[in-house]
């Protein structure tokens, strides 16, 4: 690579909080101008760059640039929402008037509205959310060469890549509301991860790996991801499947965290005020064993789910959601928080850093306490039904025996209950994955229903 | 094939993209200019202004509606097995210069390109070329709502939630290819849903239907249609009440026809995807020719029904689309293909690039995905079985196109015990291998359906619409992921 052409959106800059305030404040004005009695906005500015090499050769070279406007005006209990890229003022005024437009169809709803003002947040902390990473197309090309060659190199049976892939994208998200709250903070994610394949005779496995982290220093290092990523399709080569049968299951790190992201749907307001959850009505009751406990850590410097404030501008705090196995608190909007009878938790736009105490236990040590069962690594399809909590989905993994890996697993299902699941929890590992929002270590599960042969 | 809708698309795209923007095509022959060079095998550009609404109605109440637009250009240059890719939401020539030099520094050396002369592609006519938002005054689409929440209601005393939304789509997209070609489409999109929540006895469950396709909102005004839908959320809960635990292992499964048609989307479609054969990393690579289903199966990939869903007059780098068949009586007999995957296999491209927007690089994806009618009585194939499953609705599906497994979620199933359906059972996942599933198909119904007009594709975090369908059809084996042991 040699043509400079490359370099100007890499070095792009983020714009100003203030730029984007600009016609964040002017659709405000609008909607105001438009008869609304109140509204709320948000704007946000975003570029990136990734690259992907597949056996040795660049696959894909691409520029990101994103924008857009969001607005919600009110008009009393009525409400409309629209958006656009364009911030022209001709735009603006287009978009204020699209959102009044419907808000003069939609009905009363006595919970719609701001969250209340006094829940603004005042001093948003700095969570330390942005790093550039000034990284040429060149260089990250190298990277991702090194990456993919670590994970090839790993074993003669992998054969066939998907590639490595580097990216790096940085953005600005501003939002403000008619109660003069104005708020916005840049923020990044960088990250690498590459897909490799094995072959034992016809049968092909694929497997996967990679970093991610606001810092790119924080980043773990291109040849290890391949390694990693080359070291866990090998592991799967010679997937055999199972007889049917009822066992224990360990759930690796990044499979558990789908259960609690479970948890978390059906603690959701939306999904309460609804009645669609398996966990109606279970504040302050036992959900999970005694010794667990779940928090929601919003303020962790630099990690992924953090934010100084919700998507409504109320301040974030850190909580106990589940204390000694009982549910505490619900994740509220403060639409939701209304339509409960309940006050916001600053959950608007989801949870912020959900948190698993991990146990003493590692990954090894767990296998030896689970003796015989079967360790579920990937976990493919939807299969949850949400109002039930009933649990059926596909998976793969391994066999384990006298508390070691005895052979790779495929084609089969595990079904159980949700909240059955959360009640018959062993133990949660202290092999913590750090890539998410939600961060769990690996989760022993007794008496899960294995289908297969 | 209608030039006259190529000719009146093209006009269009000109008047609602460029136009507002004083590009003209000499303008685009300069960005071509510095897009193309000789390393460059291919180049495009990709003009979009899409609107999109959505109302939502719950509690009773018209509780949302939303607007957007988005428009952009997504700026792409080849070379060899390389893409650069850039993008912008400025529709603009400065914007569009600088896409064009971060798009085509994949090609190492530079060079002036040469445009031949603009001409205009071929498409087809399966769909006007309306704008459904404007199909419907606001008041009639909130009535629509109101209304389909009073059936859903009146279906059954049981019934405590009822969530009714509406959604269409205005996109219109104009192709510039560095060969000079120019194609346009006016595609509208529309969909309508109900989702009720029913309680007994503290018990609940839920349901939900709808449809949709490539019209107006006018569709469903037909008030046998919205009642269907209602009919359809409130038995499908009900049922669910009374569902007894689902089996645990593997045995014979009776699919509906319709919607389950997601089975061959997921254990056959995925991996005849061209992409995933050129780079060998799907279970059917290099597997043309051979059989890969018994020979009662026949599965074709159609964009061209007019209306539907999945259906393109042309794919998202100008090709008209087809009817590709993909297995012929149990024998692989092809592969969906776009442009650069096609090329490098030197094969022809079947019309499936697809993108889900300018932001996005296109990939052969699926349209519309069906087996097509076989032999069968449905009622002949239920009775043939001992003991065994029949699912006839779904939720969605997944699969790992390299080792061949895949997914898809019962949602309505029932058992079959000597030759009757017995039970209502609840949902389970069933779990199969693509390249010999199809093998097990040991009968097929007369009775090919296709879906309502409700599915989605996500392939590597791009979402496209698609359709899928088939006949009843008997699997001899396959995984129900259950609880009931034994």
């Amino acid at each position: 690579m040699t043509e400079s052409a490359l370099s100007p959106a890499v070095q792009r800059q983020l714009p100003a909080k203030a730029e984007l305030a600009e016609p964040l404040c002017e659709a405000l004005e609008e909607a105001t101008r438009q008869g609304a009695t109140a509204a709320e906005a948000s704007v946000s500015s975003s570029f990136g760059l990734s690259v992907k090499v597949r056996q040795g050769e660049v696959d894909t070279l691409e520029h990101m640039r994103d924008r857009g406007l969001a607005i919600t005006v009110y008009f009393g209990q009525r409400k409309g929402t629209a958006s656009s890229a364009d911030f022209s003022r001709a735009s603006l005024v287009e978009t204020v008037r699209a959102a009044c437009d419907i808000a003069r169809y939609t009905s009363e709803d006595p919970c719609a509205g701001l969250a209340d003002a006094a829940l603004m947040s005042t001093d948003a902390p700095d969570l330390r959310l942005h790093y550039r990473w000034d990284i040429e197309p060149e260089t990250a090309i190298d990277l991702a060469r090194e990456c993919e060659a670590a994970a090839l190199g790993v074993d003669p049976r992998l054969t066939n890549s998907e590639g490595a892939e580097v990216s790096t994208h940085q953005g600005i998200h501003v939002y403000g509301n008619t109660h003069g709250f104005l708020g916005g903070y840049p923020a990044s994610q960088h990250s690498i991860s590459c897909v490799v394949l094995g072959r034992i005779g016809e049968s092909m496995q694929r497997d996967y790996w990679y970093t991610t982290a606001r810092d790119p220093s924080a980043l773990q290092a291109a040849i290890a991801v391949g390694q990693e990523a080359g070291r866990r399709t090998v592991q799967r080569l010679g997937a055999r499947r199972l007889s049917t049968r009822t066992v224990p299951v360990l759930f690796t790190p990044t499979a558990a965290r789908s259960l609690f992201g479970h948890f978390l749907g059906a603690i959701q307001g939306s999904s309460l005020y609804r009645k669609a959850s398996f966990l109606l009505d279970s504040l302050n009751t036992q959900v999970f064993p005694s010794w667990l406990t779940i928090e929601e850590q919003p303020h962790l410097p630099g990690a992924l789910g953090s934010a100084p404030f919700d998507g409504e501008g109320v301040a974030t705090r850190p909580r106990t959601l589940v204390e000694q196995g009982v549910l505490r608190g619900y994740v509220l909007s403060s639409y939701s928080a209304r339509k409960l009878g309940m006050q916001t938790t600053g959950n608007a736009g989801g949870i912020h850093n959900l948190i698993v105490h991990p146990g003493a236990m590692d990954y090894s040590q767990l296998l030896q306490e689970m003796h015989r069962g079967l360790v579920v690594s990937h976990l493919m399809g939807q299969g949850v039904n949400p109002v039930t909590g009933d649990y059926s989905r596909g998976a793969a993994g391994f066999w384990v025996d006298n508390g070691e890996v005895a052979y790779p697993v495929e084609e089969i299902t595990i079904a159980g209950h949700l909240k059955e699941m959360f009640k018959r929890i062993q133990a949660v590992g202290r092999d913590v994955d750090i890539r998410g929002n939600i961060r769990t270590g690996s989760v022993l599960v007794e008496g899960m229903t294995v289908a297969g042969e | 094939m209608s030039d006259s809708t190529m000719q009146h698309n093209l006009d269009l795209a000109r008047q609602s993209i460029l136009a507002p923007a004083d590009l003209g095509e000499t303008d685009l022959e300069r960005v071509f200019g510095r897009l193309m060079g000789p390393k460059v095998d291919a180049a495009d550009l990709y003009f979009q202004v899409q609107r999109h609404e959505a109302w939502v109605l719950e509690d009773g109440i018209i509780k949302e509606g939303s607007r957007s637009l988005d428009q952009g250009v997504g700026v792409r240059a080849v070379s060899g097995e390389q893409t650069g890719f850039a993008y912008s939401d400025e529709i603009m020539l400065p914007a569009l210069l600088e896409a064009s030099s971060a798009a085509r520094a994949i090609a190492r050396s530079g060079g002036a390109g040469r445009l031949q002369a603009w001409k205009a592609g071929e498409g087809l006519a399966l769909y006007q070329p309306l704008n459904p938002l404007d199909s419907l005054s606001a008041d009639e689409k909130v009535a629509l709502l109101r209304e389909l929440d009073a059936e859903a209601r009146r279906q059954d005393p049981r019934v405590e939630q009822v969530v009714v939304s509406l959604a269409g789509v205005h996109d219109v997209v104009l192709v510039a290819t560095g060969d000079g070609q120019l194609s346009a489409d006016v595609r509208p999109l529309v969909r309508l849903n109900v989702t009720v929540l029913v309680e007994q006895n503290g018990c609940r469950e839920s349901g939900s239907a709808g449809g949709g396709g490539r019209t107006g909102y006018e569709c469903f005004l037909d008030s046998d249609r919205l009642k269907g839908y209602a009919r359809e959320a409130v038995r499908q809960a009900l049922l669910n009440l009374e569902a007894v635990e689902a089996p645990a292992g593997t045995l014979p499964v009776v699919l509906g026809p319709g919607w389950p048609g997601v089975l061959l989307h997921e254990a056959v479609g995925h991996g005849l995807e061209g992409d995933f054969n050129r780079k060998a990393t799907s279970a059917f690579a290099g597997r043309l020719g051979e059989r890969v289903a018994s020979p009662l199966c026949t599965v074709v990939d159609n964009g061209t029904l007019p209306g539907r869903r999945g259906s393109l007059n042309i794919d998202d780098e100008g090709t008209p689309t087809q009817c590709t068949t993909l297995i012929e009586r149990g024998v692989l007999t092809g592969y969906m293909q776009d442009s650069l995957n096609a090329r490098l296999m030197g094969m022809r491209p079947t019309g499936n690039g697809r993108r889900e927007s300018y932001a996005h690089l296109p990939m052969p994806r699926m349209t519309n995905t069906y087996m097509l009618a076989g032999p069968h009585a449905p009622e002949e194939i239920i009775a043939s079985v001992d003991r065994g499953l029949y699912a006839v609705n779904f939720g969605g599906g997944q699969v790992d196109i390299t080792s061949g497994k895949f997914v898809f979620s019962a949602s309505e199933a029932y058992l079959i015990e000597n030759g009757r359906i017995t039970r209502p059972v609840k949902g389970a996942t069933l779990i199969g291998n693509g390249p010999d599933v199809l093998t097990r198909v040991s009968m097929v119904g007369n009775d090919l359906q296709l879906d309502s007009g409700i599915g989605t594709c996500g392939k590597e975090g791009q979402s496209v619409p698609v359709g899928v369908g088939q006949p009843t059809l008997k699997v001899d084996a396959l995984t129900v992921g259950g609880t009931q042991v034994g």
